[in-house]
């Protein structure tokens, strides 16, 4: 009896941690919601969502996220034309054509680059990287979401390709063999039969990549500058939402005034964003699973 | 050059071989761009703060002068706010990855929490912050302190560790429970005595991982308000008497490694560039350091044990 209620308390407190994921995405829907609750009281949302200029802090005051938004789209495009087709090449170089030793050198290798604090690749952007395009195109700014994009693409290549040469190598033998034997070279197959059977799993990876480049913050923070500004330019600087964040966590403003909810406004369209990517990206991995 | 009918008809033409070789090419220079951006990344630092590092800049405080600023209050900090993580983070996640895999019943509930689990590895780290800051800084009063630091780390990187352990103890073979309930075990004694221990390896890999995740991410700790320019040390966690154990230092002011070192990228000057650039060689130090660790452990462990 004693072992029995012993048994049973001790799923009990295995079951309350495994609810703590539960209890902090309701601590941050709940608090991203309280305090833009707070901001949409003095800022109707058809400015919030139209109004071109983004200066909270300033006296005359404007709260459209829009140039927020603008920047994140910017680095996160710039970021994906370097990671998708970088990426997905080199996943399916690991999984069809390279040795198992290559395979077994890469990967790690791979791995390396995704643990590499993201303030280093931050560091990069603004001191390599910028200079680097400043000698081909002498007018660039010192901050530009060039630079940023493309060192976010080089740090989520890791993602995508990991992902999708998980997906390519669940291709089952069989499908590539039946390729071969129809006479198709490696290519080919790797092509036409490969790459389709797992492409909701390299979907899903992007889909990934998409929401990493999005919530990226140090590289743009340090990089692409902190002014909001409504371009698609990407040789011009301009904040992120995740930027903005950052440069008013720097300063010093009171807690439960305008400015300070801005931050939760800003980090409320983060998480939506990035939520539809998610789910997107999970419904995705699930399709692939189900094909195989 | 006449024809070759057998050539023609076979589906490989030389033209497709070329193409093959011409991808197989091309792959190999996709691969190569991550292998050089992080050669570039690591001879970068080493070049630029590799000099920079001495037993002063170890041992120094931040400075408004570039020369004789250190790194002192900034490793310090990144270690006691790894301690506040490892403890909260560790327990907790295995004890949910436990209850997911051995106990959990399949319906709704569970299937909330793994979505759930799912999509909060996903959630920006910066979104972290922001709730540390509503909840433990305001709500409850904690201050911005190395406790709040440390718990928003631990639940940054929950779901890490709440995955890597699963997938440790999904390859404890089923035999092995089946054994031990068959000498009448209970199912606590099961996980404690034999799921967890042939677990370890993995379990161990991926609290590394996750931990090493930890040591570099700064944005959420600036959204709670770490200071970049502390010229002091929290409080010492001993004490010359009893209980000689003291948790005065978990309300204190900190900053850690990777926000020491986004302070000195954004000031103007070029010296403090490379006091930046020698933070960075001893951040990537530990998390490459930790990760190379956990890569080594993998192996060993896969090598070791043959189901």
């Amino acid at each position: 009896m004693r072992r029995h209620l012993c048994e049973r308390s001790i799923e009990a407190s295995l079951f309350l941690a495994a609810l703590a994921s539960v209890a902090i995405t309701l601590g941050i829907v709940g608090v991203l919601t309280y305090e833009s609750w707070g901001f949409f009281q003095h800022v109707p949302l058809s400015e919030f969502l139209t109004d071109s200029q983004w200066t909270p802090l300033f006296s005359e005051a404007h709260y459209g996220i829009l140039p927020l938004v603008s920047g994140t789209l910017v680095t996160t495009v710039v970021a994906l034309l370097v990671a998708v087709p970088l990426g997905t090449v080199t996943a399916i170089y690991v999984s069809e054509y390279a040795s198992l030793s290559i395979r077994e050198t890469v990967k790690p290798i791979l791995e390396l680059l995704s643990a590499v604090p993201t303030v280093v690749f931050g560091y990069f952007a603004l001191l390599f990287v910028t200079p680097l395009l400043q000698r081909m195109w002498p007018d660039l700014p010192g901050f530009n979401m060039l630079s940023a994009g493309l060192v976010i693409g080089v740090m989520i290549i890791p993602y995508v390709s990991s992902v999708s040469e998980d997906a390519m190598r669940a291709v089952p033998m069989l499908i590539r063999e039946g390729s071969y034997a129809m006479g198709a070279s490696r290519f080919q197959t790797a092509l036409r039969v490969v790459v389709p059977s797992a492409l909701s799993g390299i979907a899903a990876a992007y889909v990934l990549a998409i929401s990493r480049a999005i919530g990226e913050t140090m590289v743009v923070a340090i990089a692409a500058g902190m002014q909001p500004t409504l371009t698609l330019n990407p040789l011009e600087p301009a904040a992120t939402l995740t930027a903005y964040i950052v440069q008013v966590s720097l300063g010093d403003l009171p807690h439960g005034s305008l400015g300070y909810q801005t931050i939760f406004a800003a980090g409320l369209v983060l998480l939506i964003i990035t939520l539809i990517f998610n789910i997107a990206g999970h419904f995705l991995r699930k399709r692939f699973h189900h094909a195989f | 050059m006449p024809s070759n009918p057998l050539r023609e008809r076979s589906g490989i033409g030389t033209g497709q071989k070329q193409l093959d070789r011409l991808f197989a090419l091309l792959g190999l220079l996709a691969m190569l761009v991550s292998v050089g951006a992080l050669l570039v990344l690591l001879t970068g630092l080493l070049m630029e703060g590799g000099p920079r590092l001495s037993w002063a800049f170890f041992t120094s405080y931040p400075s408004r002068f570039a020369e004789q600023a250190g790194i002192l209050p900034a490793w310090v900090g990144t270690i006691l706010v790894m301690a506040v993580t490892a403890v909260t983070a560790v327990p907790l996640g295995i004890a949910a990855a436990v209850y997911l895999e051995e106990y959990a019943p399949k319906h709704w509930l569970t299937d909330l929490i793994e979505i759930n689990m799912a999509n909060l590895a996903g959630v920006p780290s910066i979104v972290y912050g922001l709730m540390a800051l509503g909840l433990f800084v305001y709500q409850l009063r904690l201050g911005q302190s190395i406790l709040t630091a440390g718990l928003t780390l631990a639940l940054l990187i929950l779901p890490i560790v709440v995955m890597a352990t699963r997938e440790a103890i999904r390859a404890v073979p089923k035999s092995l429970r089946e054994a031990a309930f068959a000498l009448g075990a209970t199912k606590w004694q099961t996980v404690q005595h034999h799921v967890l221990p042939s677990a370890t390896g993995g379990i161990l890999t991926g609290l590394i991982l996750a931990l090493s995740r930890a040591i570099g991410e700064s944005a959420p700790l600036m959204t709670i308000g770490a200071l970049s320019f502390i010229a002091f040390l929290p409080h010492a966690p001993w004490q010359p008497d009893f209980p000689f154990l003291s948790f005065e230092w978990l309300l204190d002011p900190f900053t850690v490694m990777p926000i020491q070192m986004f302070n000195w990228v954004s000031r103007p000057q070029e010296a403090f560039h490379v006091n930046a650039a020698g933070a960075g060689l001893v951040l990537m130090v530990m998390t490459l350091g930790m990760n190379g660790l956990a890569i080594y452990l993998r192996a060993r462990y896969r090598k070791r044990i043959q189901w």
